[in-house]
């Protein structure tokens, strides 16, 4: 048995992808949502790393590294305005906000 | 990594990633969210970037899903009401996500991808890491610093009560 290929790699963070589109747009619980949005960033850092392996090179690296900053910068915004939405509104569920739809 | 081990974590990952999509309890959702965090570190490791690997656990599976939890906790979430998406919404999900998997496994199968480069020695370190942080994407690291700034402001102003 040899060494993964790295295309199986980057086929699993299309799968994994896949996953977290489905769960955005089936799932109606924000907090749920947010967690499936975690997992395609997630697994777009794959993508990187694994093509920065197959590149030799440590750019790949330092992007992911930048993701996984803006990842915690939206966490922490994203988590406090649900925060707030659930003490005006009593309901974390997508479809009963609907106060900014056109 | 050799071909088994590989297999195993990717059937591992996905699989905690489908607890994540599925389950009806958002702190079950949530402890997917770990493990599938925790096995992509494995993968990482794997792929020889070490660093990103220990950044992912502590970032990743330390702060932001303890956010997580801390919010669901906060808010009493464990009794979850039914979800209101209509079964034929949610089939038309499934399938728009299995032809966006076959499309990317498709273009991932036609597109012929060199054998990686042999790696130099500290490869995926700290210190080659670093040096490109500190070299080539100076810019983008310190306005990174400055993104986080405003991040927590903005978390302290929208999540304090009015007054």
């Amino acid at each position: 048995m040899g060494v993964t290929p790295i295309s199986w790699y980057l086929a699993l963070s299309g799968v994994l992808f896949a996953i977290g589109t489905v769960g955005v747009l089936t799932r109606r619980n924000l907090i749920v949502i947010f967690m499936a949005i975690e997992l395609l960033l997630n697994a777009v850092n794959l993508s990187f790393v694994a093509l920065a392996r197959s590149l030799g090179s440590m750019d790949g690296q330092v992007i992911v590294f930048f993701v996984l900053a803006v990842a915690a910068a939206e966490a922490a915004v994203g988590l406090a305005i649900l925060l707030q939405l659930y003490r005006l509104r009593e309901t974390l569920n997508a479809d009963e906000v609907t106060t900014l739809r056109w | 990594m050799s071909v088994p081990i590989f297999l195993l974590l990717a059937v591992l990952t996905v699989a905690s990633a489908l607890v994540i999509v599925i389950h009806r309890n958002p702190i079950y959702s949530a402890l997917g969210l770990v493990s599938t965090l925790f096995l992509m570190a494995l993968l990482f490791v794997g792929l020889e970037a070490h660093m990103v690997a220990v950044l992912q656990i502590i970032i990743y599976a330390g702060a932001i899903v303890v956010l997580f939890l801390f919010v669901i906790m906060l808010l009493n979430l464990q009794v979850e009401e039914r979800e209101t998406v209509s079964r034929p919404l949610i089939g038309a999900a499934v399938a728009g996500g299995l032809a966006l998997g076959l499309l990317v496994l498709l273009g991932i199968g036609l597109t012929p991808l060199a054998p990686p480069a042999p790696v130099q020695p500290g490869y995926g370190g700290t210190q080659p890491l670093a040096e490109r942080l500190f070299t080539a994407y100076l810019l983008p690291f310190e306005l990174t610093s400055l993104l986080l700034l405003v991040a927590i402001v903005g978390a302290v102003v929208v999540g304090k009560r009015q007054a």
